[in-house]
């Protein structure tokens, strides 16, 4: 299927929880959502016959300045097709429910886009830092993120 | 006499340095690589240990994290004397490429145990590997372990 | 397990699996909460060679950023290099050339042979067998004379470039190819025979971990760890890239030979038997593969278009995709690297429970992981 027909099926279902549909310089193309309708439309996105994306490729954060967002990129083994989701957040305390309940490959994916960007995850079994310590402060891929300069004692 | 016992005791250490299989990165692979069949670390007498209990040799290949740095000083604690480090690759010496950019690696080894060898490249040939072992043994050749202290 | 009536009462038990030790493939740390030997419990704890590459992205242009890809994934550096590549050139739409083409080919199915190598060998020296070992990395070494022919280098490449590869192969370099094909090519078939089907070994891999197709990819698996699944994807047949599409090759499925089907030893054969594909893919290239330039003309001070990409390659260890968010500057504005392993861990929780503790080790080995695919 393509962008478009996805996009306006997703436009019939669910109405103002989808946002837009940004194609021009983005391949695959993104259907932004909300961020709370998020697990909703992953779960239509997932049990849809005609749609079936049944294959979390990547689940990343991006911090574009003045905002930060979380990038869904799904792909259907029945239909060979792929589409991507983007739900922006803001800056302070940004969160959006999980879908590790429906893709569980997100689990580990989402605890890495909390321990990097600080996006929180409600409902998911288990959020905490992956990759730093459990000790790390701040979230390191943040754009306006200063590099410590000592942990431990020990010079960064 | 006393110089006899030094150089028999040294000549033991040198030619048996079990070294622990502490691989954390890319410089793992060459030093397994050159345990293996073509550059033979076995000839030297070295074998690998899992274990730092045994061992008196660690060969820290790899990049070490901040995560990682309580640990490396924990292995190298556990570890009988006497004891020697090899810092293998520009990761372990200086903290490699990840130098300039990146916010969790620890700069060098020798910020959390005291090294004896030195070894550059990225990685480092299993020829250059050997080299530094063969430094190494000629540091501990010199050593004095009995006689007045000076 | 269930316990006897009169059975003694027992404890679990918290062990550590710590980050150093000589079979998690790397600074694996797995807690472990065993009842005696049986586990009811293991939580991977990853991030102990977390190097903040994708913030390092951020600070380098995109050429500069080559030699870190190869750190990626070091026992595969040509492929993550290509991959880097062609994720760029997908992003500025860059023709390139169709020998450096063949050439990425070439270099990406010997690096897939030999990071099998290294992955059949440290998983039977896991299993108790060190033999086969010497044996991988005998071969593996003359792989490592092919490359530095080619690059200069034995395990990290930084071969590939945005536009094509860095330097065509010498004179020499494409016969020498055939001729380790050729030595090749039956000493699968010897380890075989010395290995793989040995009754111990089966016993220890087979009915251990076993994945059904449909919780492959739910959990997000790929690469052999999913077609030991029985699912026949394959990102060089299914999504073709590059000059794959030219190519006659079989996509190797796991069958249930010795056990049930998802089991550890379905992965493993499926590796064995894509060495023996890929020994096929490189004599097709060397064999078509055409003169000309091997690097396009790309701009010295190189600013993409601004847009968002994402580009997935068939890597030895799943696919790794590629996510590269640009804003028209010369450093990339995001650059998200999404890998076999990182996502393999997610299961690993789940596929443990029940096993005993030298399980744990066969489980690790079949998934093939490597730790800076998981840390990054």
């Amino acid at each position: 299927m393509e962008a478009q027909a996805i996009f306006d099926t997703l436009k019939g279902k669910f109405g103002d929880a989808v946002v837009a549909l940004q194609s021009e310089g983005f391949s695959p193309a993104f259907v932004v959502v909300a961020p709370a309708a998020v697990n909703g439309i992953a779960r239509f996105l997932k049990d849809d016959p005609a749609l079936s994306f049944d294959s979390l490729m990547c689940l990343s954060g991006v911090d574009y300045r003045d905002r930060l967002a979380v990038a869904y990129h799904l792909h259907s083994m029945k239909h060979r097709h792929a589409i991507g989701m983007k739900a922006f957040l803001p800056g302070e305390a940004p969160s959006l429910p999980t879908v590790d309940d429906v893709w569980p490959a997100a689990n580990f994916q989402e605890r890495e886009a909390y321990d990097l960007f600080g996006i929180g995850f409600e409902g998911s079994k288990d959020l905490r830092r992956i990759l730093l310590p459990e000790d790390w402060e701040g979230h390191p891929l943040r754009k306006d993120y200063k590099y410590p300069d000592f942990y431990h004692g020990i010079k960064v | 006499m006393v110089g006899n016992a030094d150089l028999f005791v040294n000549w033991a250490r040198k030619s048996s340095l079990w070294y622990l299989l502490f691989a954390t990165a890319c410089c793992g692979i060459e030093l397994m690589q050159a345990g293996a069949s073509r550059y033979d670390l076995d000839r030297f007498g070295a074998v690998f240990r899992a274990t730092p209990r045994q061992s008196d040799l660690m060969l820290v290949a790899g990049t070490i994290t901040h995560k990682m740095a309580d640990r490396v000083k924990r292995l190298y604690e556990q570890m009988p004397e006497p004891k020697y480090v090899i810092a293998m690759g520009s990761c372990a010496n200086t903290g490699g490429p990840f130098y300039k950019d990146s916010y969790c690696v620890v700069k060098g080894v020798d910020l959390l145990i005291p090294v004896d060898v030195y070894i550059p490249g990225c990685p480092p040939r299993p020829e250059a590997l050997i080299d530094g072992i063969m430094r190494l043994q000629k540091i501990i050749m010199q050593k004095k372990n009995y006689g007045a202290k000076a | 397990m269930t316990p006897r009536a009169n059975a003694l009462p027992t404890q679990e038990m918290t062990i550590n699996m710590g980050p150093q030790h000589p079979s998690t493939h790397g600074v694996l740390r797995v807690i472990l909460t065993t009842d005696g030997e049986v586990v009811t419990r293991a939580v991977p704890d990853v991030g102990y060679l977390h190097r903040g590459l994708e913030k390092i992205g951020e600070r380098v242009t995109y050429a500069q950023y080559m030699p870190f890809t190869d750190r990626l994934d070091y026992l595969a550096a040509m492929n993550c290099n290509c991959a880097w590549a062609w994720t760029v050139e997908k992003l500025a739409k860059i023709e390139v050339p169709e020998r450096a083409e063949y050439l990425r080919v070439i270099v990406c199915e010997l690096n897939r042979i030999s990071s099998h190598l290294i992955a059949f060998g440290s998983y039977t020296a896991d299993m108790g067998a060190f033999t086969p070992f010497l044996y991988a990395i005998r071969e593996r070494e003359l792989v490592n004379d092919l490359f530095e022919m080619i690059c200069g280098n034995r395990l990290t490449y930084n071969y590939a470039r945005v536009g094509g590869v860095s330097g065509d192969a010498p004179p020499g370099f494409l016969e020498k190819t055939k001729e380790f094909l050729d030595y090749f090519e039956p000493k699968l078939d010897e380890y075989n025979n010395l290995i793989s089907y040995n009754k111990i070994f089966v016993h220890r891999l087979a009915n251990v971990a076993v994945i059904p197709a449909g919780e492959a990819i739910a959990y997000g698996l790929t690469g052999p760890n999913l077609r030991g699944s029985g699912v026949p994807f394959d990102l060089r047949k299914d999504e073709p890239y590059s000059v794959y599409p030219k190519f006659d090759f079989k996509v190797c499925v796991g069958t249930g030979e010795r056990g049930t089907l998802g089991d550890c030893f379905d992965r493993y054969m499926v590796r064995i038997n894509e060495m023996r594909e890929s020994v096929k893919i490189v004599r097709q290239a060397v064999a078509q593969i055409p003169d000309g330039p091997v690097l396009a003309k790309v701009p010295r001070v190189f600013k993409p278009p601004v847009g968002e990409t994402y580009f997935r390659s068939e890597c030895p260890r799943g696919e790794t995709g590629i996510y590269l968010v640009s804003d028209g500057s010369v450093n990339p504005f995001r650059l998200k690297i999404r890998t076999g392993s990182f996502v393999a861990m997610n299961l690993f929780e789940k596929v443990t429970r029940g096993l005993m503790i030298a399980d744990i080790v066969a489980v690790i080995g079949s998934f093939d992981i490597i730790l800076p695919e998981i840390d990054r």
